[in-house]
Protein backbone atom coordinates (compact mmCIF):
# COMPACT_ATOMS: atom_id res chain seq x y z
CA UNK A 1 0.00 0.00 0.00
CA UNK A 2 1.33 3.29 -1.10
CA UNK A 3 2.14 5.70 1.63
CA UNK A 4 -1.09 8.05 2.26
CA UNK A 5 -0.83 11.97 1.47
CA UNK A 6 -0.15 14.38 4.41
CA UNK A 7 -4.32 15.55 6.04
CA UNK A 8 -4.74 18.85 4.79
CA UNK A 9 -5.33 19.17 9.01
CA UNK A 10 -1.96 18.83 10.12
CA UNK A 11 -3.06 18.39 13.92
CA UNK A 12 -5.29 15.65 12.94
CA UNK A 13 -2.27 13.80 11.09
CA UNK A 14 -0.30 14.07 14.30
CA UNK A 15 -2.97 12.66 16.23
CA UNK A 16 -3.47 9.84 14.14
CA UNK A 17 0.41 9.18 14.82
CA UNK A 18 0.02 9.61 18.44
CA UNK A 19 -2.61 6.94 18.41
CA UNK A 20 -0.50 4.50 16.94
CA UNK A 21 2.48 5.15 18.64
CA UNK A 22 0.11 4.56 21.95
CA UNK A 23 -1.08 1.67 20.35
CA UNK A 24 2.61 -0.05 19.68
CA UNK A 25 3.67 1.09 23.50
CA UNK A 26 1.03 -0.50 24.86
CA UNK A 27 1.63 -3.31 22.98
CA UNK A 28 5.25 -3.09 23.99
CA UNK A 29 3.82 -3.22 27.50
CA UNK A 30 2.45 -6.43 27.01
CA UNK A 31 4.84 -7.99 25.51
CA UNK A 32 6.87 -7.54 28.00
CA UNK A 33 4.27 -8.44 30.89
CA UNK A 34 4.09 -11.90 28.93
CA UNK A 35 7.77 -11.83 28.63
CA UNK A 36 7.89 -11.57 32.54
CA UNK A 37 5.33 -14.11 32.99
CA UNK A 38 6.64 -16.41 31.22
CA UNK A 39 10.02 -16.16 32.70
CA UNK A 40 8.92 -15.86 36.09
CA UNK A 41 6.87 -19.30 35.63
CA UNK A 42 10.08 -21.29 34.00
CA UNK A 43 12.71 -19.79 36.28
CA UNK A 44 10.40 -20.19 39.37
CA UNK A 45 11.20 -16.41 40.10
CA UNK A 46 8.54 -15.19 42.29
CA UNK A 47 9.56 -11.91 42.88
CA UNK A 48 9.49 -11.41 39.21
CA UNK A 49 5.90 -12.63 39.35
CA UNK A 50 5.03 -10.51 41.60
CA UNK A 51 6.23 -7.52 39.75
CA UNK A 52 4.43 -9.22 36.10
CA UNK A 53 1.20 -8.83 38.60
CA UNK A 54 1.63 -5.23 39.54
CA UNK A 55 2.45 -4.35 36.05
CA UNK A 56 -1.43 -4.77 35.39
CA UNK A 57 -2.72 -1.59 36.45
CA UNK A 58 -0.49 0.46 34.31
CA UNK A 59 -1.56 -1.47 31.53
CA UNK A 60 -5.49 -0.87 32.62
CA UNK A 61 -4.41 2.93 32.24
CA UNK A 62 -3.14 2.77 29.07
CA UNK A 63 -6.38 1.29 27.73
CA UNK A 64 -8.38 4.07 29.30
CA UNK A 65 -5.90 6.29 27.82
CA UNK A 66 -6.61 5.05 24.48
CA UNK A 67 -10.20 4.72 24.76
CA UNK A 68 -10.50 8.39 25.73
CA UNK A 69 -8.29 9.21 22.81
CA UNK A 70 -10.55 7.53 20.36
CA UNK A 71 -13.50 8.78 21.64
CA UNK A 72 -12.08 12.21 20.81
CA UNK A 73 -11.18 11.71 18.00
CA UNK A 74 -13.91 10.21 16.72
CA UNK A 75 -16.52 12.82 17.86
CA UNK A 76 -13.62 15.94 16.95
CA UNK A 77 -12.34 14.56 13.53
CA UNK A 78 -15.48 12.67 12.43
CA UNK A 79 -13.21 10.56 10.38
CA UNK A 80 -13.87 8.46 7.45
CA UNK A 81 -12.56 5.60 5.63
CA UNK A 82 -8.92 4.36 6.36
CA UNK A 83 -8.84 6.72 9.01
CA UNK A 84 -11.97 5.70 10.25
CA UNK A 85 -10.61 1.86 9.89
CA UNK A 86 -7.74 2.49 12.06
CA UNK A 87 -9.53 4.42 14.82
CA UNK A 88 -12.24 1.57 15.49
CA UNK A 89 -9.06 -0.81 14.92
CA UNK A 90 -7.19 1.01 17.77
CA UNK A 91 -10.47 0.44 20.51
CA UNK A 92 -10.70 -2.88 19.42
CA UNK A 93 -6.87 -3.53 19.55
CA UNK A 94 -6.75 -1.91 23.01
CA UNK A 95 -9.46 -3.92 24.36
CA UNK A 96 -7.56 -7.22 22.82
CA UNK A 97 -4.12 -5.91 24.39
CA UNK A 98 -6.16 -5.18 27.66
CA UNK A 99 -6.84 -8.78 27.97
CA UNK A 100 -3.59 -10.47 27.53
CA UNK A 101 -2.08 -8.33 30.17
CA UNK A 102 -4.94 -9.92 32.64
CA UNK A 103 -4.04 -13.26 31.44
CA UNK A 104 -0.34 -12.93 31.78
CA UNK A 105 -0.51 -11.26 35.61
CA UNK A 106 -2.85 -14.76 35.91
CA UNK A 107 0.24 -16.85 34.78
CA UNK A 108 2.41 -14.77 36.56
CA UNK A 109 0.30 -15.50 39.96
CA UNK A 110 -0.42 -19.26 39.04
CA UNK A 111 3.44 -19.67 38.84
CA UNK A 112 3.60 -17.94 42.51
CA UNK A 113 1.87 -20.88 44.15
CA UNK A 114 3.45 -23.70 41.66
CA UNK A 115 6.51 -22.56 43.40
CA UNK A 116 5.48 -24.31 46.44
CA UNK A 117 5.32 -27.73 44.43
CA UNK A 118 8.10 -29.97 43.29
CA UNK A 119 7.10 -30.86 39.75
CA UNK A 120 8.12 -34.32 38.78
CA UNK A 121 8.47 -32.97 34.91
CA UNK A 122 9.83 -30.51 32.73
CA UNK A 123 7.99 -27.19 31.96
CA UNK A 124 9.77 -27.48 27.95
CA UNK A 125 6.34 -27.71 26.15
CA UNK A 126 4.86 -24.86 27.90
CA UNK A 127 8.05 -22.78 27.64
CA UNK A 128 7.93 -23.23 24.01
CA UNK A 129 4.28 -22.45 23.58
CA UNK A 130 5.07 -19.63 25.43
CA UNK A 131 8.09 -18.32 23.33
CA UNK A 132 5.25 -19.19 19.90
CA UNK A 133 3.03 -17.05 21.32
CA UNK A 134 5.24 -14.26 21.98
CA UNK A 135 6.40 -14.21 18.74
CA UNK A 136 3.10 -13.97 17.50
CA UNK A 137 2.07 -11.20 19.91
CA UNK A 138 5.65 -9.19 18.55
CA UNK A 139 4.57 -9.59 15.41
CA UNK A 140 1.21 -8.68 15.36
CA UNK A 141 1.83 -5.21 16.98
CA UNK A 142 4.62 -4.50 14.26
CA UNK A 143 1.81 -5.31 11.71
CA UNK A 144 -0.22 -2.41 13.05
CA UNK A 145 2.46 -0.19 13.71
CA UNK A 146 3.99 -0.87 9.88
CA UNK A 147 0.31 -1.44 8.35
CA UNK A 148 1.30 -4.64 7.37
CA UNK A 149 -1.08 -7.10 6.24
CA UNK A 150 1.75 -9.90 5.56
CA UNK A 151 2.73 -10.04 9.05
CA UNK A 152 -0.94 -9.93 10.58
CA UNK A 153 -1.92 -12.97 7.62
CA UNK A 154 1.28 -15.21 9.22
CA UNK A 155 -0.09 -14.32 12.64
CA UNK A 156 -3.43 -15.86 11.83
CA UNK A 157 -2.08 -18.62 10.11
CA UNK A 158 0.17 -19.40 12.85
CA UNK A 159 -1.85 -19.79 15.51
CA UNK A 160 -2.92 -22.97 14.74
CA UNK A 161 0.39 -24.22 15.90
CA UNK A 162 -0.20 -22.73 19.06
CA UNK A 163 -3.33 -24.70 19.56
CA UNK A 164 -2.14 -27.75 18.67
CA UNK A 165 0.74 -27.50 21.68
CA UNK A 166 -2.06 -26.68 23.71
CA UNK A 167 -3.83 -29.89 22.83
CA UNK A 168 -0.83 -31.94 23.17
CA UNK A 169 -0.14 -30.44 26.85
CA UNK A 170 -3.23 -30.96 27.81
CA UNK A 171 -3.14 -34.87 27.03
CA UNK A 172 0.22 -35.06 28.99
CA UNK A 173 -1.11 -32.86 32.01
CA UNK A 174 -3.94 -35.18 32.65
CA UNK A 175 -1.91 -38.44 32.08
CA UNK A 176 0.22 -36.50 34.70
CA UNK A 177 -2.59 -36.30 37.29
CA UNK A 178 -3.97 -39.75 36.44
CA UNK A 179 -0.63 -40.88 37.85
CA UNK A 180 -0.93 -39.66 40.95
CA UNK A 181 -3.50 -37.81 42.80
CA UNK A 182 -0.62 -35.55 44.57
CA UNK A 183 -0.13 -33.85 40.84
CA UNK A 184 -3.32 -32.73 40.66
CA UNK A 185 -3.58 -29.59 42.09
CA UNK A 186 -0.12 -28.18 39.93
CA UNK A 187 -0.91 -29.38 37.06
CA UNK A 188 -4.48 -27.96 36.99
CA UNK A 189 -2.59 -24.48 37.52
CA UNK A 190 -0.35 -25.80 34.43
CA UNK A 191 -3.37 -26.18 32.49
CA UNK A 192 -4.80 -22.70 33.41
CA UNK A 193 -0.86 -21.38 32.37
CA UNK A 194 -1.02 -23.37 29.08
CA UNK A 195 -5.19 -22.06 28.77
CA UNK A 196 -3.98 -18.72 29.59
CA UNK A 197 -1.22 -18.60 26.96
CA UNK A 198 -3.39 -20.02 24.11
CA UNK A 199 -5.97 -17.30 24.79
CA UNK A 200 -3.44 -14.69 24.45
CA UNK A 201 -2.46 -16.45 21.42
CA UNK A 202 -6.22 -15.92 19.62
CA UNK A 203 -6.08 -12.46 21.25
CA UNK A 204 -3.32 -11.74 18.85
CA UNK A 205 -5.34 -13.73 16.15
CA UNK A 206 -8.34 -11.10 16.90
CA UNK A 207 -5.84 -8.48 16.55
CA UNK A 208 -4.48 -9.90 13.37
CA UNK A 209 -7.96 -9.78 11.70
CA UNK A 210 -8.53 -6.23 13.08
CA UNK A 211 -5.18 -5.19 11.44
CA UNK A 212 -6.25 -6.17 8.10
CA UNK A 213 -9.50 -4.64 7.92
CA UNK A 214 -8.34 -1.64 9.36
CA UNK A 215 -5.43 -1.57 6.28
CA UNK A 216 -7.80 -3.07 3.38
CA UNK A 217 -11.23 -2.55 4.49
CA UNK A 218 -11.60 -6.17 3.46
CA UNK A 219 -12.64 -8.74 6.59
CA UNK A 220 -10.62 -11.68 6.85
CA UNK A 221 -12.69 -14.65 6.15
CA UNK A 222 -14.04 -16.22 9.35
CA UNK A 223 -12.64 -19.56 7.89
CA UNK A 224 -9.76 -19.41 10.02
CA UNK A 225 -7.87 -23.20 10.87
CA UNK A 226 -8.93 -23.78 14.18
CA UNK A 227 -6.38 -26.24 15.95
CA UNK A 228 -8.02 -26.25 19.70
CA UNK A 229 -9.60 -29.54 20.22
CA UNK A 230 -9.15 -30.24 23.79
CA UNK A 231 -12.87 -29.29 24.54
CA UNK A 232 -14.15 -32.52 23.25
CA UNK A 233 -10.78 -34.39 25.16
CA UNK A 234 -12.87 -36.02 27.29
CA UNK A 235 -16.52 -36.17 26.35
CA UNK A 236 -17.45 -35.67 22.90
CA UNK A 237 -20.52 -34.39 21.77
CA UNK A 238 -23.05 -36.72 20.40
CA UNK A 239 -22.84 -36.72 16.64
CA UNK B 1 -10.00 5.73 -16.08
CA UNK B 2 -12.47 6.70 -19.05
CA UNK B 3 -12.10 3.15 -20.67
CA UNK B 4 -13.10 1.23 -17.14
CA UNK B 5 -16.45 3.64 -17.08
CA UNK B 6 -17.38 3.23 -20.70
CA UNK B 7 -18.04 -0.61 -19.61
CA UNK B 8 -20.37 -0.50 -16.88
CA UNK B 9 -18.47 -2.66 -14.47
CA UNK B 10 -19.24 -3.75 -10.33
CA UNK B 11 -17.55 -0.81 -8.34
CA UNK B 12 -18.91 1.68 -11.12
CA UNK B 13 -21.97 2.03 -12.78
CA UNK B 14 -23.45 -1.40 -12.98
CA UNK B 15 -23.23 -1.12 -8.78
CA UNK B 16 -26.48 0.53 -7.65
CA UNK B 17 -28.05 -2.70 -9.81
CA UNK B 18 -26.07 -4.83 -8.43
CA UNK B 19 -26.26 -3.45 -4.76
CA UNK B 20 -30.21 -3.22 -4.79
CA UNK B 21 -33.54 -4.91 -6.59
CA UNK B 22 -34.40 -1.26 -7.71
CA UNK B 23 -34.28 -0.54 -11.26
CA UNK B 24 -32.84 3.06 -12.41
CA UNK B 25 -35.32 5.89 -12.80
CA UNK B 26 -32.93 7.80 -14.38
CA UNK B 27 -29.76 6.43 -16.44
CA UNK B 28 -26.64 8.69 -17.50
CA UNK B 29 -24.56 7.44 -20.43
CA UNK B 30 -21.68 8.02 -21.91
CA UNK B 31 -22.66 12.14 -20.17
CA UNK B 32 -20.19 15.23 -21.49
CA UNK B 33 -20.96 18.54 -21.02
CA UNK B 34 -19.52 21.53 -22.41
CA UNK B 35 -18.74 25.33 -21.34
CA UNK B 36 -17.74 26.78 -24.35
CA UNK B 37 -15.03 24.61 -25.35
CA UNK B 38 -14.11 23.78 -21.59
CA UNK B 39 -15.05 19.61 -20.98
CA UNK B 40 -17.02 19.43 -17.41
CA UNK B 41 -17.96 16.13 -17.86
CA UNK B 42 -15.98 13.45 -19.24
CA UNK B 43 -18.24 10.50 -20.23
CA UNK B 44 -20.10 9.69 -17.08
CA UNK B 45 -22.01 6.74 -16.09
CA UNK B 46 -24.41 6.75 -13.22
CA UNK B 47 -27.82 5.18 -12.64
CA UNK B 48 -30.12 6.49 -10.09
CA UNK B 49 -32.53 3.78 -8.55
CA UNK B 50 -36.08 3.69 -7.95
CA UNK B 51 -37.05 5.72 -4.73
CA UNK B 52 -33.34 6.00 -3.49
CA UNK B 53 -30.92 8.72 -2.50
CA UNK B 54 -28.00 9.50 -4.29
CA UNK B 55 -25.45 11.42 -2.98
CA UNK B 56 -23.22 13.43 -4.91
CA UNK B 57 -19.43 14.52 -3.90
CA UNK B 58 -16.54 16.08 -4.69
CA UNK B 59 -14.31 19.34 -4.65
CA UNK B 60 -15.81 22.56 -5.85
CA UNK B 61 -15.47 22.79 -9.56
CA UNK B 62 -15.57 18.52 -10.13
CA UNK B 63 -18.95 18.83 -12.52
CA UNK B 64 -21.59 17.32 -9.59
CA UNK B 65 -23.82 20.68 -10.02
CA UNK B 66 -23.24 20.27 -13.54
CA UNK B 67 -24.53 17.21 -14.23
CA UNK B 68 -27.89 18.34 -12.09
CA UNK B 69 -27.82 21.26 -14.38
CA UNK B 70 -28.06 18.46 -16.94
CA UNK B 71 -30.76 16.52 -15.74
CA UNK B 72 -33.38 19.12 -16.19
CA UNK B 73 -31.97 21.18 -18.95
CA UNK B 74 -31.04 24.04 -16.55
CA UNK B 75 -28.24 24.61 -19.21
CA UNK B 76 -30.39 25.21 -22.03
CA UNK B 77 -31.28 28.99 -20.78
CA UNK B 78 -27.53 29.63 -21.62
CA UNK B 79 -25.80 29.69 -25.19
CA UNK B 80 -22.29 28.11 -25.56
CA UNK B 81 -23.30 25.43 -23.02
CA UNK B 82 -24.08 21.56 -24.65
CA UNK B 83 -24.15 18.21 -23.32
CA UNK B 84 -23.58 14.57 -25.40
CA UNK B 85 -24.59 11.78 -24.57
CA UNK B 86 -27.64 10.31 -23.02
CA UNK B 87 -29.88 11.00 -19.83
CA UNK B 88 -32.65 8.49 -19.74
CA UNK B 89 -35.94 8.69 -17.75
CA UNK B 90 -37.39 5.68 -17.44
CA UNK B 91 -36.29 4.91 -21.26
CA UNK B 92 -36.56 8.04 -23.14
CA UNK B 93 -33.56 10.37 -23.65
CA UNK B 94 -34.14 13.95 -21.79
CA UNK B 95 -31.59 15.69 -23.83
CA UNK B 96 -32.95 14.85 -26.90
CA UNK B 97 -34.08 18.23 -28.80
CA UNK B 98 -37.67 17.44 -29.21
CA UNK B 99 -38.65 17.11 -25.52
CA UNK B 100 -40.90 19.59 -24.13
CA UNK B 101 -39.02 21.26 -21.51
CA UNK B 102 -41.92 22.34 -19.09
CA UNK B 103 -43.42 19.21 -18.67
CA UNK B 104 -39.94 17.80 -18.20
CA UNK B 105 -39.04 20.06 -15.10
CA UNK B 106 -42.14 19.32 -13.86
CA UNK B 107 -40.87 15.82 -13.95
CA UNK B 108 -37.62 16.55 -12.51
CA UNK B 109 -37.73 18.93 -9.63
CA UNK B 110 -34.95 21.50 -8.42
CA UNK B 111 -33.73 22.71 -5.18
CA UNK B 112 -30.55 25.21 -4.96
CA UNK B 113 -27.95 25.72 -2.63
CA UNK B 114 -29.82 29.48 -1.26
CA UNK B 115 -33.69 29.05 -0.72
CA UNK B 116 -35.71 31.19 -3.13
CA UNK B 117 -38.77 31.66 -2.40
CA UNK B 118 -41.22 34.01 -4.73
CA UNK B 119 -42.22 37.27 -3.83
CA UNK B 120 -45.56 36.29 -2.78
CA UNK B 121 -47.61 34.37 -0.72
CA UNK B 122 -46.97 30.98 0.91
CA UNK B 123 -49.97 29.77 -1.27
CA UNK B 124 -49.54 31.47 -4.64
CA UNK B 125 -45.55 30.38 -3.99
CA UNK B 126 -47.00 26.52 -4.16
CA UNK B 127 -49.97 27.03 -6.73
CA UNK B 128 -47.66 28.71 -9.01
CA UNK B 129 -46.23 25.41 -10.67
CA UNK B 130 -49.39 23.56 -10.45
CA UNK B 131 -51.38 25.77 -12.52
CA UNK B 132 -48.93 26.19 -15.11
CA UNK B 133 -49.29 21.86 -15.69
CA UNK B 134 -52.70 21.46 -13.83
CA UNK B 135 -56.33 23.22 -13.96
CA UNK B 136 -57.33 22.21 -10.52
CA UNK B 137 -60.89 23.56 -8.67
CA UNK B 138 -60.01 25.43 -5.74
CA UNK B 139 -60.71 22.73 -3.39
CA UNK B 140 -58.43 20.38 -5.23
CA UNK B 141 -55.96 23.11 -5.17
CA UNK B 142 -55.70 24.24 -1.37
CA UNK B 143 -56.07 19.95 -0.95
CA UNK B 144 -53.00 20.08 -3.18
CA UNK B 145 -51.29 22.78 -0.69
CA UNK B 146 -51.41 21.17 2.40
CA UNK B 147 -50.63 17.91 0.85
CA UNK B 148 -47.42 19.36 -0.41
CA UNK B 149 -46.33 21.18 2.89
CA UNK B 150 -46.98 18.52 5.00
CA UNK B 151 -44.85 16.17 2.82
CA UNK B 152 -42.32 19.13 3.35
CA UNK B 153 -42.38 19.29 7.26
CA UNK B 154 -43.67 22.38 7.16
CA UNK B 155 -47.34 22.70 7.29
CA UNK B 156 -47.96 22.42 11.11
CA UNK B 157 -45.79 25.95 10.94
CA UNK B 158 -47.79 27.76 8.01
CA UNK B 159 -51.07 26.72 8.32
CA UNK B 160 -52.81 29.78 10.22
CA UNK B 161 -50.59 31.72 7.55
CA UNK B 162 -50.21 30.95 3.71
CA UNK B 163 -51.61 34.08 2.54
CA UNK B 164 -48.48 36.09 4.60
CA UNK B 165 -45.39 36.44 2.50
CA UNK B 166 -43.26 33.59 1.93
CA UNK B 167 -40.13 35.72 2.46
CA UNK B 168 -41.08 36.57 5.40
CA UNK B 169 -40.44 32.79 6.62
CA UNK B 170 -36.92 31.62 8.24
CA UNK B 171 -34.00 30.05 6.20
CA UNK B 172 -34.84 26.83 6.89
CA UNK B 173 -38.45 27.32 6.19
CA UNK B 174 -38.00 28.94 3.25
CA UNK B 175 -35.87 25.58 1.99
CA UNK B 176 -38.62 23.53 2.94
CA UNK B 177 -40.72 25.97 1.24
CA UNK B 178 -39.01 25.32 -1.96
CA UNK B 179 -38.96 21.87 -1.34
CA UNK B 180 -42.96 21.66 -0.91
CA UNK B 181 -43.19 23.92 -4.03
CA UNK B 182 -40.49 21.13 -6.27
CA UNK B 183 -43.05 18.15 -4.75
CA UNK B 184 -46.62 19.91 -5.30
CA UNK B 185 -46.35 19.19 -9.29
CA UNK B 186 -45.66 15.79 -8.18
CA UNK B 187 -42.52 14.65 -9.88
CA UNK B 188 -40.85 12.04 -10.37
CA UNK B 189 -37.30 12.90 -9.28
CA UNK B 190 -36.02 15.56 -7.01
CA UNK B 191 -32.66 17.48 -7.81
CA UNK B 192 -31.42 19.03 -4.21
CA UNK B 193 -28.21 21.07 -5.07
CA UNK B 194 -26.37 21.93 -1.31
CA UNK B 195 -30.21 22.02 -0.13
CA UNK B 196 -28.62 23.07 3.86
CA UNK B 197 -25.68 24.67 2.99
CA UNK B 198 -27.12 27.93 3.74
CA UNK B 199 -28.75 26.38 6.64
CA UNK B 200 -28.63 26.17 10.71
CA UNK B 201 -27.89 22.95 12.28
CA UNK B 202 -31.38 22.38 13.51
CA UNK B 203 -33.19 23.31 10.08
CA UNK B 204 -30.31 20.80 8.41
CA UNK B 205 -31.33 17.91 10.50
CA UNK B 206 -34.89 18.90 9.49
CA UNK B 207 -34.41 18.90 5.88
CA UNK B 208 -32.11 15.44 6.67
CA UNK B 209 -34.97 13.83 7.97
CA UNK B 210 -37.34 15.14 5.22
CA UNK B 211 -35.06 13.43 2.54
CA UNK B 212 -35.46 9.96 4.22
CA UNK B 213 -39.50 10.71 4.12
CA UNK B 214 -39.38 11.88 0.34
CA UNK B 215 -37.38 8.99 -0.78
CA UNK B 216 -40.42 6.44 -0.23
CA UNK B 217 -42.30 8.19 -3.04
CA UNK B 218 -39.18 10.38 -4.95
CA UNK B 219 -35.95 9.27 -6.76
CA UNK B 220 -33.27 12.26 -5.38
CA UNK B 221 -30.33 13.01 -6.01
CA UNK B 222 -28.36 15.10 -3.84
CA UNK B 223 -25.44 17.28 -3.92
CA UNK B 224 -23.57 18.45 -0.64
CA UNK B 225 -19.90 19.17 0.19
CA UNK B 226 -20.99 17.70 3.83
CA UNK B 227 -19.80 14.03 3.73
CA UNK B 228 -21.28 12.75 6.82
CA UNK B 229 -24.66 14.60 5.41
CA UNK B 230 -23.81 12.64 2.64
CA UNK B 231 -22.84 9.24 4.52
CA UNK B 232 -26.35 10.08 6.91
CA UNK B 233 -28.69 10.82 3.77
CA UNK B 234 -26.87 8.94 0.46
CA UNK B 235 -27.50 4.82 -0.42
CA UNK B 236 -25.48 5.14 -2.96
CA UNK B 237 -23.15 7.62 -3.04
CA UNK B 238 -20.87 9.01 -6.19
CA UNK B 239 -16.95 10.70 -5.92
CA UNK B 240 -16.85 13.59 -8.99
CA UNK B 241 -13.55 14.52 -9.73
CA UNK B 242 -12.35 16.89 -12.54
CA UNK B 243 -15.26 16.09 -14.49
CA UNK B 244 -15.01 12.17 -13.99
CA UNK B 245 -16.73 10.02 -12.04
CA UNK B 246 -14.10 8.38 -9.88
CA UNK B 247 -16.27 5.59 -8.13
CA UNK B 248 -19.92 4.87 -7.28
CA UNK B 249 -21.58 2.65 -4.51
CA UNK B 250 -23.12 1.80 -1.87
CA UNK B 251 -22.98 4.77 0.96
CA UNK B 252 -21.78 2.46 3.40
CA UNK B 253 -18.86 1.08 1.37
CA UNK B 254 -17.99 4.85 0.16
CA UNK B 255 -17.32 6.18 3.67
CA UNK B 256 -15.50 2.98 5.10
CA UNK B 257 -13.66 1.40 2.80
CA UNK B 258 -13.47 3.16 -0.77
CA UNK B 259 -12.01 1.56 -3.52
CA UNK B 260 -10.21 4.30 -5.37
CA UNK B 261 -7.44 6.03 -3.91
CA UNK B 262 -8.87 9.31 -4.86
CA UNK B 263 -11.91 9.17 -3.48
CA UNK B 264 -10.21 8.08 -0.15
CA UNK B 265 -7.63 11.00 -0.18
CA UNK B 266 -10.67 13.21 -0.73
CA UNK B 267 -13.21 12.32 2.02
CA UNK B 268 -10.36 11.60 4.84
CA UNK B 269 -9.19 15.62 3.98
CA UNK B 270 -6.02 14.59 2.07
CA UNK B 271 -6.54 16.18 -1.16
CA UNK B 272 -3.49 17.04 -2.22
Amino acid sequence: MPENAEHIVKSFEQELKRLRVLITEMGGMVESQVAMASRAMIEKDAALASRTVEFDPKVDAMEREVEQYVIRLLALRQPMAQDLRVIVASLKITGDLERIGDYAANVAKRSLVLDQFSLPYTLTGLAHMSELVQENLKRVIDAFGEDDTEKALHVWRSDEVIDQIYNALFRELITYMMEDPRNITPCTHLLFIAKNLERIGDHATNIAETVYYAVTGQPLSDARPKGDTSAYAVVRPPA
Amino acid sequence: MSTSIAEPVAGHAAAPDAAGTATPRLSIRNLDFYYGANRALKSVFLNLPDRTVTGMIGPSGCGKSTLLRCMNRMYDLYPGQRATGEILLDGSDILSPSIDLNHLRSRIGMVFQKPTPFPMSIRDNIAFGVKLHERLSKGDMDERIEWSLTRAALWDEVKDRLGSLATGLSGGQQQRLCIARSIAVRPDVLLLDEPTSALDPISTLKIEELIDELKQDFTIAIVTHNMQQAARCADQVAFFYLGEMVEVGPATQMFTAPTERRTQDYITGRFG
